[in-house]
């Protein structure tokens, strides 16, 4: 071929062939004309009249949120329904006079039903707009019975809490409430709707998710009238999975008991998972009271009360440990070789250091105190020694090898750090440097010291199995509708603490000896079958010299505390109490520290009576498997949503 | 430095197009959002600040030779194909689909870039590749290939409407280009067995429902199929003179979907009616044609197959969306040029009419 033809033949064909592009385009536009022509023009006028009948109606169908299980399957927090009112805004001409209507008939707040109603704006007007929530049963057969003359008023169900327990594990649980306008706004909640219910603190705000399920509803046509003339779409709610929780509801609730009327909080753990076996702040609330307007006087008596029964105790109480912490220091002191379980001091019931008096507890002195002694009768002279020895630093870095000082992560809003001072961290915080005579009130527990409930069971587990530190964790598994488990969680190990097995043991030594020697500060814990070790902590609020024994104001009073494990060969469980401005630790905490571990080992006994010459012998008592009972009671799930529609 | 004749050569009736049908589509988005509640700009106020934005960047575009994008193409290429890789394996789940990728400061949508660098790529090759008689299939063979690997890949996101466009911006090229009859023949003999197979003996059942009532929404009155119901219902209703500028039921009671994104030609033709779909219509058939005419008027090979592949891209988001809410193609998520709302979507068709005025701006010059 001719090189001037080819370049001929090469660019006019291209070019030639825009020509025939530019026929297809037309053509494919004049189809599109054509149709639209056909729409708009043939089949307009039935078009119109669709568009003019054209009346949706969608009816939400809320999910039941998955239930709350204990360890061993017993529903501890399950669904009721609830009832809410709900204007559909294109049914509705008139809204002033109708909520007017609705606000003397069922004797409504007004304005607060006006105020649901402005912020429906610019949502699809066949969507109901809910004005009022958690109705009476009077209420619902009112719009019953009023029904023809309400045009465009729907009841419509939403599942609530019930709580099989009442107020039990309140903190844990937290609650579900109305969502609210600001969260309406976050990206998490995109798919809620006002009025929709959620979780609002503790587990059921962590794991909305799981627990949530998916919202359904019915997309339906509806004539004029409102009546059906057919489903358009439809999609079933989903129930949301449930959880299995690592608490024991027996326990939770002998633990709660204990307290009494006590302010305070207890934790305890599984020392070889760090599964949370009971979770306790007290005193409690009532959760159900949040699905509605919270009554005005409850509301108050709980802002009101001293106790303060809204916080979370357990987990954001942050409290200095006292003398809990000096199983911390000996650790820090035995590492470090400063002592070892022969060192003796002569204790004349004070320390002096730079001409200041650090006073021990007991006025008259311990006399000579080994580490043992030091521990069984909480001696501070022992520990102002060793803590003067030792210096900050030292005790710091053991506190921070036992994950003290930070978040455990225990999955939980709110969770706090505590407190665990340095000289670093003094330098940070207010620019000074440490001084000397700080630390000795550190080496107590005292001084800048704090620790939550959480921190401090598991820093005793942490003892009891000698190292490791477990995350705390309070679900087991996730469960889904049908029963089978979704995903399980096993033990998470953060750490270890590298602190050599002869200085636990040698620790482990003087905390059996503060229950079950002779006049160890702990004997209200000893229980006859089971062998304890442990630690009282006495914590002071305010330093009021020597006013501090006469008779004080409540929020004066010294924080009473008691770690403890059980069995001492075996260690099966740790247990932390705090008792808020009770007094004495060994008085006032170790007795229910006692009755959390006497419940715990008497649940794991099978139902028939033990004898007791059985477990008398200081072996192990009762059990292998630690609470960790595998009947998995089968939850029936609640598969009647569709009954529920309606 | 810039020639002379570049700005004697400036293309007005392609900017005076592009600018008529993108006021029309601020005006429709007001309408389309008027019930819409939100904090921060109106969207209309947001679309035109897209707009001029847009403009801007077709200018620099306009000011390069498109030809230094032949240099760079299967760098281009090469680039977006990692970028889409890491889409799948990193990408941001939105909606079910994950095609954006996090870039730090912002993000981008890789499927998006692909149907320019697409276009680029397949310029540069028809370019070096001077056959006379048509394509042959072993011709074929290597651009199908460039082409399969990134549309398997944006289906994957899932993304089925841009894996589409991808294909057909794709074929329109080659269809320039031309094939020979026994390429075509080759080609129907081996696809429709093979869609026969696929269909007869591979799918389940279920999987054909899933195919049957993509095809045809109106099947299932669910989901999708509501939709179009909804969408036609509103183009209708229009009728030959409309309802009045923002007084469409459908759009304003919210019966409409994405009615100022994807549906935002139901808002338009329920208020405007026949009359304002048929200028409308016009609009982009001008459009359309004068991107075809400034590659019937460039004498440069590589300038024409751009020009076709960019007025394929324009051409074919346009068939596709009107024909989706009209009811005439199954429902894909593709955007009316220039009037959907969309900073995205805005950008990349400005990109794509600034390679236009480049290649009209410099045709003087073979």
């Amino acid at each position: 071929m001719i090189k001037g033809q080819r370049y001929v033949r090469e660019m006019s064909q291209p070019k030639q062939r825009t020509i025939l592009l530019g026929f297809i385009v037309v053509v494919l536009f004049f189809l599109l004309l054509l149709r639209l022509w056909y729409l708009q023009i043939i089949r307009s006028e039935e078009y119109r009249a669709m568009s003019e009948n054209n009346r949706l109606r969608f009816l939400p169908v809320a999910a039941l949120r998955g239930a709350l299980l204990d360890r061993n399957g017993t529903v501890m927090v399950n669904n009721r329904p609830s009832f809410s009112l709900s204007i559909i805004p294109q049914e509705v001409k008139d809204v002033d006079s109708l909520l007017d209507r609705l606000a003397s008939l069922l004797k409504l707040d007004r304005l607060e039903m006006k105020e649901r109603w402005e912020k429906s704006k610019g949502r699809a007007r066949y969507y109901p707009v809910v004005v009022a929530i958690n109705l009476s049963q009077d209420q619902v057969e009112i719009i019953e019975e009023n029904r023809v003359r309400l045009p465009g008023v729907e009841i419509s169900m939403k599942p609530i809490r019930e709580y099989a327990f009442d107020n039990s594990a309140a903190h844990l649980f937290g609650y579900i409430a109305e969502i609210s306008d600001k969260e309406l706004e976050l990206k998490a909640y995109a798919d809620y709707n006002p009025g929709d219910y959620v979780g609002k603190n503790g587990i059921e705000k962590a794991w909305e998710q799981e627990l949530h399920g998916n919202d359904g509803g019915r997309q339906l046509e509806v004539d004029s009238r409102g009546r059906v003339l057919r489903v358009l779409a439809e999609s079933r709610p989903t129930v949301g999975n449930s959880l299995m929780l690592t608490i024991d509801s027996r326990l939770q609730r002998e633990a709660e008991q204990a307290f009494g009327a006590q302010a305070g909080a207890a934790v305890a753990m599984n020392v070889n998972t760090g599964e949370v076996l009971a979770f306790v702040s007290s005193p409690t609330f009532d959760p159900s009271l949040f699905a509605g307007r919270i009554p005005a006087d409850i509301w108050k008596e709980y802002l009101e009360d001293k106790r303060r029964p809204l916080e979370n105790k357990a987990l954001a109480g942050q409290y200095p440990p006292g003398s809990t912490f000096k199983v911390l220091t000996a650790l820090a002191g035995l590492e470090a070789g400063v002592i070892d379980e022969h060192t003796t001091i002569s204790d004349p019931g004070y320390y002096e250091m730079g001409g200041h008096k650090f006073r021990d507890w007991k006025s008259g002195g311990h006399g000579v105190v080994n580490l043992r002694t030091s521990l069984k009768e909480s001696c501070d002279t022992y520990y102002y020694r060793l803590g003067e020895k030792l210096g900050v630093d030292r005790i710091a870095a053991m506190a921070e090898r036992f994950w003290l000082g930070r978040e455990l992560g225990i999955g939980l809003q709110n969770e706090k750090k505590g407190l665990i001072p340095s000289t670093a961290w003094k330098l940070k915080r207010f620019g000074k440097k440490w001084f000397p005579g700080e630390t000795l009130p550190v080496a107590i527990g005292q001084g800048y010291v704090l620790m939550t409930p959480i921190q401090l069971a598991s820093m005793t587990a942490t003892v009891a199995n000698e190292g490791t530190i477990y995350r705390p964790h309070l679900v087991r598994k996730i469960v889904d509708p049908d029963g089978k488990t979704v995903k399980e969680f096993q033990p998470e190990v953060l750490g270890t603490t590298g602190v050599s097995v002869a200085s636990f043991k040698k620790v482990k030594q003087g905390m059996y000896a503060v229950v079950n020697d002779p006049g160890g500060t702990g004997a209200n814990a000893r229980l006859w079958d089971v062998k304890v070790a442990g630690k009282t902590g006495t914590s002071q609020v305010v330093k009021l010299g020597e006013d501090r024994k006469k008779a004080r104001k409540y929020e004066h009073m010294d924080h009473g505390l008691f770690i403890a494990f059980a069995p001492f060969d075996k260690p099966e469980i740790a247990v932390a109490v705090v008792v808020e401005h009770g007094g004495g630790g060994g008085a006032v905490a170790a007795p229910i520290a006692a009755k959390i571990l006497r419940s715990f080992f008497d649940l794991q006994k099978p139902p028939a009576k033990v004898k007791p010459e059985k477990t008398e012998q200081d072996d192990e008592p009762a059990s292998d498997n630690s609470g960790t009972h595998t009947e998995t009671q089968k939850h029936v799930p609640q598969r009647q949503q569709e009954e529920d529609a309606e | 430095m810039i020639d002379r004749r570049l700005v004697t050569n400036f293309d007005w009736t392609l900017i005076g197009l592009v600018c008529a049908i993108s006021l029309v589509g601020v005006l429709n988005v007001y309408s389309a959002s008027a019930v819409y509640k939100l904090g921060g700009a109106p969207y209309y106020i947001k679309q035109l600040n897209w707009m001029g934005f847009g403009l801007l960047v077709s200018l620099v575009v306009a000011s390069l030779d498109y030809r230094i994008l032949e240099d760079f193409s299967y760098w281009f290429y090469g680039f977006l194909l990692i970028l889409l890789i890491a889409v799948l394996v990193v990408g941001k789940r939105s909606l079910g689909a994950t095609r954006w990728l996090n870039l730090g400061l912002f993000t981008i949508q890789p499927s998006e870039l692909m149907k320019i660098v697409i276009i680029i790529t397949f310029a540069r090759y028809f370019n070096n590749h001077h056959e006379t008689d048509g394509l042959t299939i072993k011709e074929m063979l290597l651009p199908l290939g460039l082409l399969v690997v990134p549309a398997m890949l944006i289906m994957k996101q899932p993304d089925l409407g841009t894996a589409t466009l991808v294909v057909l911006i794709a074929f329109s090229m080659a269809f320039y280009i031309g094939f020979r009859w026994s390429t075509i023949i080759t080609f129907a003999l081996v696809t429709v067995p093979l869609v026969w197979f696929a269909w007869a003996v591979y799918m389940k059942p279920y999987q054909k429902n899933r195919v049957l009532d993509f095809i045809n929404p109106e099947r299932s009155r669910l989901g999708s199929g509501y939709h179009i119901i909804q969408s036609k219902i509103a183009v209708g209703s229009g009728g030959f003179w409309g309802k009045g500028y923002v007084k469409g039921t459908q759009s304003q009671l919210r019966f409409l979907p994405e009615q100022h994104t994807d549906f935002a030609f139901s808002v338009f033709a329920e208020e405007w009616g026949f009359v304002g779909v048929l200028i409308l219509l016009v609009l982009y058939l001008c459009l359309i044609l004068w991107g075809l005419n400034i590659a019937r008027r460039c004498n440069d090979r590589l300038g024409g197959l751009l020009a076709v592949g960019v007025t394929a891209m324009l051409f074919w988001h346009t068939i596709i969306n009107i024909g989706m809410v009209i009811g005439l193609f199954p429902v894909v998520g593709v955007p009316l040029p220039f009037f959907s709302y969309g900073g995205t979507s805005m950008i990349s068709f400005m990109v794509a009419v600034g390679i236009l005025q480049s290649i009209s701006m410099r045709r003087f010059m073979f």
